[in-house]
């Protein structure tokens, strides 16, 4: 197991270092100057660009990019926030953006487990039939539009949620934007609960159960649910993925200062920052990397044959 | 003792001889007609297909079914020769409200109908819903499409050759499948201008992925069937195999992907369009629509509603239609 999760880290930390490489190489070659030239001297602009190590070969630029990095400098924005450190708004931003969305994966996950739990237990009633409808809900409304009708009802037509997210209101003004989050995960979470809490009802070892006189909570907690619950981990990393990418017009509509706010403002702007497009981009393939790996080493302890069988023949 | 029974003439039929070949049973039936009965057969399926037909249908027709272009400005000059422009006009259809009210419709324009009203530049929004349904339609279709050839050779290639070729192949799979599609259109939008071809070329980057990683497992399964052998015993080239004998086999599955990854694509496009890098005016898409139905949600909150309906209704009916397909070709043996 230990090897195996070193490989796994090893190999994430590679990916992520190359999709770094790659991502500074990309925005490096963009043609353009950094300086304004009509108000420089071309000796001027030759000392400033010696001085911020423009010249120096690629390799070097970037192995001294990643260590600043490293350290937690990511430099300063080309347009957006014209000279604040990066790495100060990208904490505010980073702080703001999880806390609303861990509220909407813990919110969703809840929501989502009790109604797959209660769906499967009512099998072909009423209940059942309200979570295949949450969860084609789910499939079929992005959050944002989800984001849209919340906040023209409970903030516009009816104002008791702010319209906009206020910070020192932290946990009342993000009600409606984690619950729009929510609504993928709930819906997700829900529909798979339910099926494989369905299949694990049928199977041989659940009705042995039964026939030695378990029943009730008992049954469902200890043998059904802990058998369920295992296919689920592996929907999460797809769900934590797509919160963040629907986080990111979330946050530009309700106006949090998020990551995802930031991104949109640093590629949809006027200008397109470049320093915060690269910062942003190594933290973004950071999340989905980690989150990732995270979920494969969950799924690992979780399941004894998964971890066996992939630890043997993963290359 | 009870006595045996004793077989009478009436017992026993002569068969024919096209009786004795054809087992009613398990009567042999094509594979495709046996997916499409068990596809038929699905309620959900069958609703999520006639969806998708009627939104094609209007996507189609809707934009030419009354006399607004797509960018045509309802107006008119007045007598003191200014212009009078249909801004923001609710849904209105005067023969309705003559119908039901018995008066007159009152306004500038109470002649015309507007199914789905106006925007805040006095186009009509029905138009403009179908106009954008179809681009939508034909952005992720035309996408799909070339992913769906681009994925399945890469899969198929990198599945039936294995060793180091595969291992090369799926270790680039895997760095690109760890780069998120967001930071993918960030880096896009520096090098090209927005509009419809970056959304293109996102799309064209990131769902070949997912294609290429099921062809890759269904030639794993095949590739080791006996008619495989058959072929390359008897000279078959490499490429004739792959993509004539094998590929075949292998399209159930891909077309199931791509049913789900067209929604994704459709949703890619409206989500792009909404922040600002999509689809520019005065084209629009479904994407941009809504986001003119948000900017305008507090005074005029009826012009979001056709563009957020025709998304969610796409997106219901492509997962219906891709469930079904793939239990069509999976059907499990209760369903026989």
């Amino acid at each position: 197991m230990i090897k195996y999760t070193l490989k796994r880290v090893g190999m994430a930390v590679l990916t992520l270092l190359i999709i770094t490489f790659l991502l500074f190489v990309l925005v490096r070659i963009m043609p353009g100057n950094p300086f304004p030239s009509e108000r420089m001297s071309a000796e001027q602009i030759a000392n400033k660009r010696a001085e911020m190590g423009l010249d120096d070969p690629i390799l070097t630029q970037f192995f001294r990019y990643l260590g600043n990095a490293l350290h937690g400098d990511f430099g300063k924005g080309t347009s957006l926030y014209y000279g604040a450190p990066i790495s100060t708004v990208l904490s505010t931003a980073i702080s703001n953006s999880f806390r609303i969305g861990g509220l909407a994966v813990l919110w969703g996950s809840l929501v989502g487990l009790v109604l797959g739990i209660t769906a499967a237990l009512h099998r072909g009633k009423f209940l059942d039939g309200f979570c295949t409808v949450v969860s084609i809900l789910g499939v079929c409304v992005p959050s944002y539009v989800f984001l849209i009708f919340l906040q023209y009802t409970f903030a516009f037509k009816i104002p008791f949620f702010p319209y906009f997210f206020d910070s020192s209101r932290f946990l009342f003004s993000s009600v409606i934007p984690a619950l729009s989050l929510s609504l993928f995960t709930t819906s997700t979470i829900a529909r798979f609960t339910r099926n494989e809490m369905v299949e694990v009802f049928d199977s041989d070892y659940v009705r042995l159960a039964e026939a030695k006189g378990m029943y009730g909570r008992g049954l469902v907690m200890k043998h059904v649910l802990r058998n369920a619950l295992i296919p689920i981990v592996t929907v999460l990393a797809p769900l934590i993925v797509d919160l963040l990418t629907g986080a990111l017009v979330v946050e530009k509509i309700y106006g949090i200062n998020g990551i995802g706010k930031l991104m949109v403002d640093a590629i949809a702007g006027e200008g397109i920052d470049y320093n915060y497009v690269l910062a942003l981009g190594i933290l973004y393939s950071a999340l989905y990397i980690g989150i990732m790996l995270l979920v494969d080493l969950l799924y690992g302890v979780l399941d004894p044959r998964i971890r066996v069988s992939s630890g043997k023949k993963e290359a | 003792m009870e006595k045996g029974y004793i077989p009478s003439k009436e017992d026993f039929t002569l068969l024919h001889r096209q009786d004795l070949y054809t087992d009613t049973n398990f009567a042999s039936q094509s594979y495709w007609k046996s997916v499409a009965m068990h596809f038929f057969k699905n309620r959900r399926a069958v609703i999520g297909l006639v969806i998708i037909l009627l939104i094609i249908l209007f996507a189609a027709i809707g934009p030419s079914m009354n006399e607004f272009g797509y960018r045509d400005i309802v107006q008119y000059r007045n007598e003191n020769n200014k212009r009078v422009v249909a801004k923001g006009i609710a849904p209105q259809i005067p023969a309705l409200h003559k119908l039901f009210t018995g008066e007159e419709l009152e306004g500038n324009f109470s002649q015309y109908t507007f199914l789905f009203g106006t925007d805040d530049l006095g186009r009509d929004l029905w138009t403009r819903t179908w106009y954008g349904a179809r681009v939508s339609l034909l952005i992720a279709f035309v996408t799909i499409i070339i992913d769906m050839i681009i994925g399945m050779s890469y899969g198929l290639v990198s599945g039936y050759f294995g060793g180091l070729t595969d291992n090369v192949m799926q270790r680039f799979v895997e760095i690109a499948n760890s780069v998120p599609r967001l930071v993918i259109v960030s880096v896009l939008a520096i090098f090209m201008p927005k509009g419809m071809g970056l959304v293109i070329v996102a799309l064209l980057l990131t769902e070949w992925i997912g294609m290429s990683k099921i062809a890759r497992a269904e030639m794993l399964k095949i590739k080791e069937q006996e008619y495989v052998l058959a072929s390359r015993t008897l000279g078959a080239g490499h490429g004739h195999i792959i993509f004539r004998q094998i590929l075949p086999n292998t399209i159930g599955p891909i077309i199931t992907q791509v049913m789900f990854s067209i929604p994704t694509a459709i949703f890619t496009e409206a989500f792009l369009s909404f922040v600002g890098v999509g689809i520019a005016l005065p084209q629009c898409s479904v994407g941009t629509l809504i986001e003119d139905g948000f900017n305008n949600i507090t005074t005029l909150p009826y012009q979001i509603l056709p563009p957020i309906i025709v998304l969610a209704l796409l997106m219901l009916g492509f997962n219906f239609i891709g469930d079904g397909l793939r239990e069509a070709l999976a059907p499990k043996l209760e369903d026989m």
